[in-house]
């Protein structure tokens, strides 16, 4: 059994959430007396390639084939796949992220593999193979014998903190045979808010609901953000307004996410908006109603006015 | 143009999930069972594209007799007929192997899902369906146009969006704003009692995945209250109590 861990690339980096995908795909290949091989798809240099060392990677793929340099989840699917049977691997690894999941789909569909997303844990191997999840949006965890013979386990972020070491992995180019079905969907267009924290990455979210009362008082959510190094959420009703957009929204019907520190602010805390962000190491709620359900789930709690209470905070951040 | 919409029967969004048999299985006690949020967006969706175009919706279950009263739903939201395909759906390849089959007896024009179920939260079904059928997916679908044989999309990706075309047929995992939730109304409810809803027996039988038991998260620790006017004790407590500063 051999271990493939997917990279995924931003701007040329591997994305913070593969690290953490490389270093689990590692302890797997530990744990099985094998070695991890890392896939990476598109541009990037070889320092960055080799940089999959620290995080337990032997070796490494790099696919740079013109047509792959823009995302694309079946032509991805189709070269980890061809990977995966050139390493003779049946144990795929790669952090769960809106692009591994059209990959991880098509992929199952390809190698008929047995497949766990929202992987929390490392996987018992003593009987069979058995890896934790999260399973109703965060309300609850499952326990999944995989039984194929290929695995595919996507990642949750932010559950498992990579431990570094002074390595490098060894950069092979790999050239696979593409298939143009896979380059069936043209993509006419992108839209991308550059220079902020991606939502889905961050260590640290600052979040908002309707206790904003509109668009134009985000500037004191932004601002404490900003002290932070944090990216910005927000509640359903608020994306549903237009005050913010759609891959701001959290939630049972939005993104979920697992940051370190989570500060709600002017939100109720529905059970509906909670599911979204319960897995987040530490809450802290900021609401002028003392009776917010949100108060019962979170680890620090203000009772007061987002309007007074925010700048203080931004203020004090700015001074440690 | 034939639109398939691929449905889930899901707890309700605001039920508190609790285990019975040793942790083993779902209890269900009091627990109201709703279409999957997200599958409410693709049958909004495919209404409208049946008012604008006169496409046909046909939608599908892979679940036991239980679920029927959440297929009766879409049936009285707009779907002219409906496929159940007797089978508990424990695993994304199991049920994805099930709606495959019915495709590729029915050659639909467009297969329509939500982009998750809210139970296992894995997203997975719609992409495996394309492989199966060796066809286009995307997901999740943001905004959804049809113009003759090709489909204007727009997704969501991290941080942003992205505009696509493809031609039809296509597998799409649906998501809001593609339109809005609809909600049945009485004439809807009576006709759907009389709309076919044919009970198929699986094919296949493969389960490569399977849950052997469930744990609920271990429960947060008290709640540590400031007072409003010592509002930045908070960040002294986050950068020398919790340490995540
Ligand atoms: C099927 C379904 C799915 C859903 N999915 C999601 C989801 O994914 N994400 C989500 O967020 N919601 C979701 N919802 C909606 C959810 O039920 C709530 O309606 C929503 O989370 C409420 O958003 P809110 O807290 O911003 O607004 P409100 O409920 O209006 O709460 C605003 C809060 O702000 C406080 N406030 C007001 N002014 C101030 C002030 N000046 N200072 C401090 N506090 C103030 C108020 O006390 C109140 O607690 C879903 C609902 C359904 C039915």
């Amino acid at each position: 059994m051999s271990v493939l861990i997917f990279a995924e690339l931003d701007e040329g980096k591997i994305k913070k959430s593969s690290q953490e995908a490389i270093f689990y795909g590692s302890k797997v290949a530990e744990m099985t007396g094998t070695s991890a091989t890392t896939i990476i798809v598109g541009p990037a240099d070889d320092t960055e390639l080799a940089s999959a060392g620290k995080f337990g990677a032997t070796k490494v793929l790099h696919a740079t084939d013109a047509k792959l340099s823009e995302p694309n989840g079946m032509a991805y699917a189709t070269v980890v796949a061809a990977a995966a049977q050139q390493e003779g691997s049946n144990v795929i690894v790669l952090a769960k992220s809106s692009l591994a999941d059209a990959m991880t789909a098509r992929l199952a569909g390809k190698l008929k593999a047995g497949l766990a997303a929202n992987v929390i844990d490392l996987p018992n191997i003593s009987n069979g193979f058995q890896v934790k999840s999260s399973i109703y949006t965060g309300k609850a965890f499952a326990f999944n014998d995989l039984k194929a013979d290929v695995k595919i386990l996507a990642i949750k972020k932010n559950t498992i903190t990579p431990e570094e070491k002074d390595a490098k992995a060894s950069v092979e180019a790999f050239t696979p045979t593409l298939n143009d079905a896979d380059f069936a969907i043209s993509v006419k267009s992108t839209e991308k808010s550059s220079g902020d924290i991606l939502l889905p990455e961050a260590d640290f979210v600052v979040s908002a609901g309707r206790g904003l009362k509109g668009p134009e008082n985000w500037g004191i959510v932004e601002d404490l953000a900003k002290a932070l190094h944090a990216a910005t959420a927000c509640s359903k009703p608020v994306s549903d307004l237009d005050w913010r957009p759609h891959s701001e929204h959290v939630g049972q019907t939005g993104l979920k996410i697992s940051p370190n520190l989570y500060i709600a602010c002017g939100i109720s805390g529905a059970i509906q908006h909670l599911a979204g962000v319960n897995s987040s190491k530490v809450i802290v709620v900021i609401n002028k109603d003392a009776d917010a359900p949100f108060f019962k789930s979170a680890d620090y709690g203000i009772v007061g006015d987002v309007f007074d209470v925010l700048p203080r905070l931004t203020k004090a951040v700015q001074a440690l | 143009m034939k639109i398939l919409v691929c449905v889930t029967s899901v707890p309700d969004t605001t039920t508190k999930i609790a285990f019975t048999d040793n942790n083993t299985k779902l209890n269900k006690a009091g627990v109201t069972f709703i279409t999957g949020p997200y599958d409410d967006y693709a049958l909004a969706r495919a209404v409208e594209l049946k008012e604008k175009t006169g496409a046909t919706i046909t939608v599908l279950n892979v679940g036991e007799a239980d679920t029927e009263p959440v297929i009766r739903k879409c049936l009285a939201i707009g779907a002219d007929d409906a496929i159940r395909v007797n089978a508990e759906p424990t695993d994304a390849y199991f049920v994805a192997e099930q709606i495959a089959a019915i495709a590729k007896a029915n050659s639909y024009d467009l297969i329509l899902m939500g982009r998750e179920s809210i139970d296992y939260n894995g997203g997975q079904v719609h992409g495996i369906v394309a492989e199966m059928l060796g066809i286009p997916s995307i997901s999740p679908v943001m905004l959804l146009d049809i113009d003759g044989d090709t489909a204007k999309i727009t997704r969501e990706i991290e941080g942003g969006k992205e505009s696509l075309e493809a031609k039809l047929p296509l597998v799409l995992g649906c998501q809001e704003p593609i339109a809005e939730w609809k909600i049945p109304n009485m004439r809807g409810i009576m006709t759907a009692r009389t709309k076919p809803l044919n009970v198929v027996e699986p094919t296949g039988t493969d389960k490569l995945t399977t849950v052997a038991s469930y744990e609920l998260p271990a429960p947060r620790g008290a709640v540590k209250m400031i007072p409003a006017d010592a509002a930045e004790t908070l960040i002294q407590l986050l950068h020398t109590e919790a340490k995540v500063i």
